[in-house]
């Protein structure tokens, strides 16, 4: 995501708002998000007009703490940091005004102005080598670049939005390959407890009160993930940074090839029904195009699941900056062996790809012992 | 209801589950994963619409039933016909 469309504001000069409010909608290449504001105050006034064109860390409006003196005059600074911080919000730091802005996700660290000239050009950002403070890619590299345009395969002009998230995905998963050194670690795992748990526990329930199988995997991925700060965090120019967070990305495959990952917040915390009742409305607002732009930033790894049928593994590519993809197959029956006897037995594959320069396969196995533990103790999840 | 009728009901509620379908595109024979990119938690949102709407409680062991345009009328038809 490198820049975005203005197409709602939901606040006005005057406006109170507090941390997690939906001040705007912004039409991205993932879909239109909705932004967040982080901090409490009252809305100064609005500085990014409706239909513009903006880039990542964009200004889109004032807002002023209790007491605070409206500036006399706003520079239009660029947000120093591109990277996401998944911890506090995208906004300037006091004592400044606080600003909204669009929440950055790119960790390729890229001034303002380079990217909206790149974006002319139809130059490949992730292929310039940034000649600014820290690597920073800025204007003079981008326009450096321009020769190169002709060799370069310059992306074929968005037909669609369906086109526009084709090419997002195209442009993440290639510079995830690209740079990520991948490691893979796969196991099979007894699920038929745990199906015949599920099945009596949702035996008799109305069906808004049903939990599907893929909310016990995402919860109990989550709190393996708690027990290794290797797999749970984002890899960024300064190296990995483990979060303290644990937001698995939900991956929600969109009809006509879209694929989204809004992450689940705080998993860990959610009871199995929270983290059912979760899911559905992430999945609904995926369908609709409503999701929070801090919902597709703060996705601590990723958790990709094939379903209830159909094949039986799947070894992804890492969503960029995260360092972690957990792929479930869907449940096979298969000739297992219980007490030294083979008898048919539910099974499923689990296959995590792992950021090398991070974790090891020993983290990774550690992680997947304990994936194994909670699904095979659902009571306990 | 007639057969037309209960054909309408779960071509609305899939249509709203998954509003980027048309419904005119939608043949008796199109399997709702297989052939309109339904996931497990589209299927119980239909599940749980066609409740909400018919009275009718689907159980996990028969969500195959209603798995086609096709199938689904004959066995609404035949739950809500016995007062199920």
């Amino acid at each position: 995501m490198e820049a975005g469309k203005l197409v709602e504001w939901l606040v006005q000069p005057g406006d109170k708002v507090k941390r997690g409010d939906v001040v705007a909608v912004v039409e991205t290449q993932k879909g239109a998000i909705e932004i967040e504001i982080f901090e409490e105050g009252v809305v100064n006034r609005l500085d990014a007009e409706l239909g513009e064109e903006l880039p990542i860390g964009a200004p889109l409006a004032i807002i002023l703490a209790e007491g605070e003196d409206a500036p006399e005059e706003v520079k239009p600074t660029p947000v120093a940091d591109p990277v996401p911080d998944v911890e506090d919000a995208p906004v300037a730091p006091k004592p400044a005004p606080q600003r909204a802005v669009l929440p950055p996700s790119d960790v390729h660290a890229v001034s303002p102005a380079a990217r909206v000239r790149a974006h002319e050009l139809g130059v490949d950002l992730s292929s310039i080598r940034g000649s600014g403070p820290g690597g920073v890619v800025v204007l003079s590299d981008v326009e450096g670049a321009q020769p190169a345009k002709e060799s370069v395969q310059k992306p074929s002009p968005a037909s669609s939005p369906m086109q526009e998230m084709r090419n997002a995905i195209a442009a993440a998963m290639a510079r995830s390959k690209r740079t990520i050194p991948h490691v893979y670690l796969t196991h099979t795992i007894d699920i038929q407890s745990l199906i015949e748990w599920l099945s009596a526990r949702n035996d008799g329930r109305n069906p808004a009160e049903r939990l599907l199988l893929g909310a016990v995997f995402v919860k109990a991925a989550a709190l393996a993930a708690t027990k290794t700060g290797e797999l749970n965090g984002h890899y960024l120019d300064d190296g990995y940074r483990p979060s303290d967070a644990v937001n698995p990305g939900v991956a929600v495959a969109l009809r006509g090839g879209g694929l989204v990952a809004p992450a689940l917040m705080n998993a860990p915390s959610l009871t199995l029904d929270e983290t059912m009742a979760g899911m559905r409305d992430l999945v609904t607002r995926a369908r609709a195009g409503r999701l929070k732009g801090s919902e597709m930033t703060q996705g601590t790894f990723t958790v990709s699941a094939l379903g209830e049928s159909g094949p039986e593994l799947m070894t992804g590519i890492i969503f960029p900056p995260q360092v972690a993809l957990v792929c479930l197959g869907a449940p096979q029956v298969r000739p297992w062996v219980v007490d030294g006897a083979v008898v048919p037995g539910t099974v499923i594959t689990i296959s995590v790809s792992a950021d090398h320069r991070v974790a090891d396969g020993r983290q990774i196995a550690r992680f997947i012992t304990a994936f194994e533990t909670f699904v095979q103790t659902p009571e306990d999840l | 209801m007639t057969k037309t009728d209960f054909r309408t009901v779960y071509l609305e509620e899939l249509t709203r589950v998954a509003p980027d379908i048309d419904p005119a595109d939608v043949g008796d024979d199109d399997h709702i994963q297989d052939d309109l990119e339904l996931d497990s938690m589209d299927v119980l949102n239909l599940v749980a619409a066609l409740f909400e709407r018919l009275g009718v409680n689907i159980p996990e062991s028969e969500y195959e039933e209603i798995a086609t345009p096709g199938l689904a009328v004959a066995y609404l038809a035949r739950k809500v016909g016995a007062g199920d």
